[in-house]
């Protein structure tokens, strides 16, 4: 390991600050997780006894193999959830990369008041829609459908997606395309033979970053829109579990736990790309 | 590939299915909703035109309380999120071994699906047996038990809370990107002049993630201003209505009790809060991105 240089030396004193302030900076960002996870662990009759004790000394993985059979539909949700985010997300990239394509290399009457329009959208949640989506759904009678919880989250994909991925696109050479458009290809050929193996590495970031979202966010329109107990995703199933009058803790921990798995996965393998991605958008303006 | 007309058609071609799906999911129910605003919609398939009934009712009702109290909620949460997103910036910037594993670390409550993790804190809100109040008593800073979204004023805090610590990861992420951004020659150069690290920090550091700060309160802004799931889930806008902001109570209106035509009325309100703070964002960006092009 090499020496750090002189400006980035810091005094015992310095350094012991910048572990506490950490220490305590991820505490607070963790405590919930780790609360968590020990409730999961804790036989019910610690959980409601008092006073409270942190550690579960009596802990076991009970939980884990009960919560298959207390909410019998805990692999469905999950599934649903995986189901919802991945449509949402293939439907999601189809829109933003012509689009992000379109925004990074041409310039054309309007190009700036109509991206300055979707990045708009983002202002919008979900909930101030709500009223003309659900009479919508209603009247196409795709309401507790698979449809209704995927197709109005996607629009709330797509800003973000087409400036991150408009970002990436303006760092990749003009002489590619220009040379192309010279041999006689057409614009079109041109977009899906040489842009789009050039733009891979950040579609990925945008498609990993949009299935986030959506496995993140599922929670209001497949509340609204959805009253089937089967195609409900992980949320929104287990928030009937957790309306209830006696909540079964260590199990909703539990099931939460093995439900945020795929995503854990997901992130800790692809950190790294989707902060890089994620940051060089958001900073670029 | 400026200027020719071929050029511009292929790129209308290219925004075509964006801008359809946005027509459709979110330009037609905005107009729709307008459109509502000003009828006595219900679950039964007729309506008619009240002109501005819905609204003068609401203004006439608690509305402005919820305002008020949504404004006040949004402040705090959007200052607290700054705050602790700001010292989680600078800590995470210090140079010290472990600083990629803290970065990841911080994480989780972006990533993590936002219900999951209200879930869990609603457990540790528990009065009897939570962790908060368990810890508090352990520690004898409090007498008895204390059920924090039973009460009118800890459930607001409460709901607080929890939203600064879902928008924290954003904010110290996005801020410590501003911070790596900024060219080391400015801090090697100030070092060889003897310029200590709090000088350094302070006139260097500060100065050069203005920008990204206010951009991140603006969206953080927007963002909580919009804030549904957590108090949702967490309090479904009790006790007697104390957590209930301006997007519960659209909701509770509309979808709860199916008035359509007064929730629309309700959320019409909310979309002219949103558009001027859309506004200001933007005029903000243009600004610092015409400085920066200088």
């Amino acid at each position: 390991m090499s020496k750090a240089p002189m400006i980035d030396r810091y005094t015992w004193y310095e350094k012991l600050g910048i572990y506490a302030g950490m220490a305590l900076f991820l505490f607070f960002v963790l405590a919930p997780f780790i609360e968590g996870f020990l409730v999961s662990l804790k036989p019910l009759n610690h959980l409601f006894s008092t006073p409270y004790r942190f550690w579960p000394d009596d802990g076991n993985f009970d939980a884990y193999f009960r919560i298959w059979e207390s909410v019998p539909m805990l692999g469905r949700y999950i599934l649903n959830s995986i189901f919802i985010s991945s449509v949402a997300t293939l439907i999601a990239l189809v829109m933003i990369v012509p689009a992000a394509y379109a925004f990074a290399r041409f310039r054309f009457p309007g190009s700036g008041i109509a991206l300055g329009a979707f990045l708009a959208v983002n202002m919008f949640s979900g909930a101030v829609l709500l009223i003309p989506l659900y009479r919508l759904m209603r009247s196409f009678g795709v309401l507790n459908t698979y449809f209704a919880m995927i197709v109005p989250g996607v629009a709330f994909l797509i800003p973000t997606g087409i400036w991150l991925l408009r970002t990436y696109m303006m760092r990749i050479p003009r002489e590619l395309e220009e040379a192309a458009l010279v041999d006689g290809a057409s614009r079109f050929y041109t977009f899906r033979r040489v842009i789009l193996p050039l733009a891979t590495p950040g579609i990925s970031v945008v498609a990993i970053y949009a299935f986030l979202t959506a496995y993140a966010q599922q929670f209001i329109f497949a509340l609204t829109f959805n009253s089937k107990t089967e195609f409900m995703p992980l949320p929104v199933g287990l928030f009937a579990f957790f309306g209830r009058q006696e909540v079964i803790w260590n199990e909703l921990m539990a099931a939460s736990f093995v439900g945020i798995l795929p995503v854990l996965v997901v992130f800790i393998f692809l950190q790294r790309y989707l902060v890089a991605g994620l940051t060089a958008g958001a900073l670029k303006t | 590939m400026t200027g020719s007309r071929s050029a511009t058609i292929f790129a209308l071609l290219l925004l075509t299915p964006a801008v359809l799906y946005i027509l459709a999911i979110v330009a037609y129910p905005l107009v729709d909703t307008i459109n509502l605003s000003f009828t006595n919609a219900a679950l039964r398939p007729t309506y008619k035109w009240v002109g501005l009934d819905n609204y003068e009712k609401i203004f006439r009702g608690d509305f402005n309380e919820v305002i008020l109290r949504t404004f006040i909620w949004t402040f705090f949460s959007v200052a607290l999120k700054m705050l602790i997103g700001t010292c989680g910036a600078v800590l995470l910037n210090a140079a010290v071994p472990g600083r990629a594993i803290f970065r990841v670390l911080t994480m989780p409550p972006w990533i993590v699906p936002i219900a999951i993790g209200i879930f869990m804190w609603g457990w540790m809100y528990n009065g009897q047996f939570g962790m908060i109040s368990g810890l508090l008593q352990n520690f004898g800073l409090i007498d008895g038990p204390l059920p924090f979204l039973a009460y009118g004023h800890t459930a607001f805090w409460a709901t607080v809370v929890t939203d600064v610590w879902i928008g924290v990861p954003m904010v110290t992420i996005y801020l410590l990107a501003a911070m790596q951004s900024i060219p080391r020659d400015l801090y090697e150069a100030a070092w060889a002049d003897g310029a200590g690290r709090f000088y350094r920090f302070r006139r260097i550091t500060l100065p050069m993630i203005v920008p990204a700060m206010v951009t991140m309160s603006m969206l953080s802004l927007i963002a909580t201003f919009n804030s549904f799931d957590i108090i949702w889930i967490l309090t479904q806008g009790g006790p007697s209505g104390q957590t209930t902001t301006m997007i519960i109570d659209t909701y509770k209106t509309a979808i709860g009790s199916y008035k359509f035509g007064e929730g629309a009325a309700r959320a019409v309100v909310i979309c002219v809060f949103l558009s001027v703070f859309c506004v200001l964002y933007f005029r903000t960006v243009s600004k610092f991105s015409a400085r920066a092009g200088q």
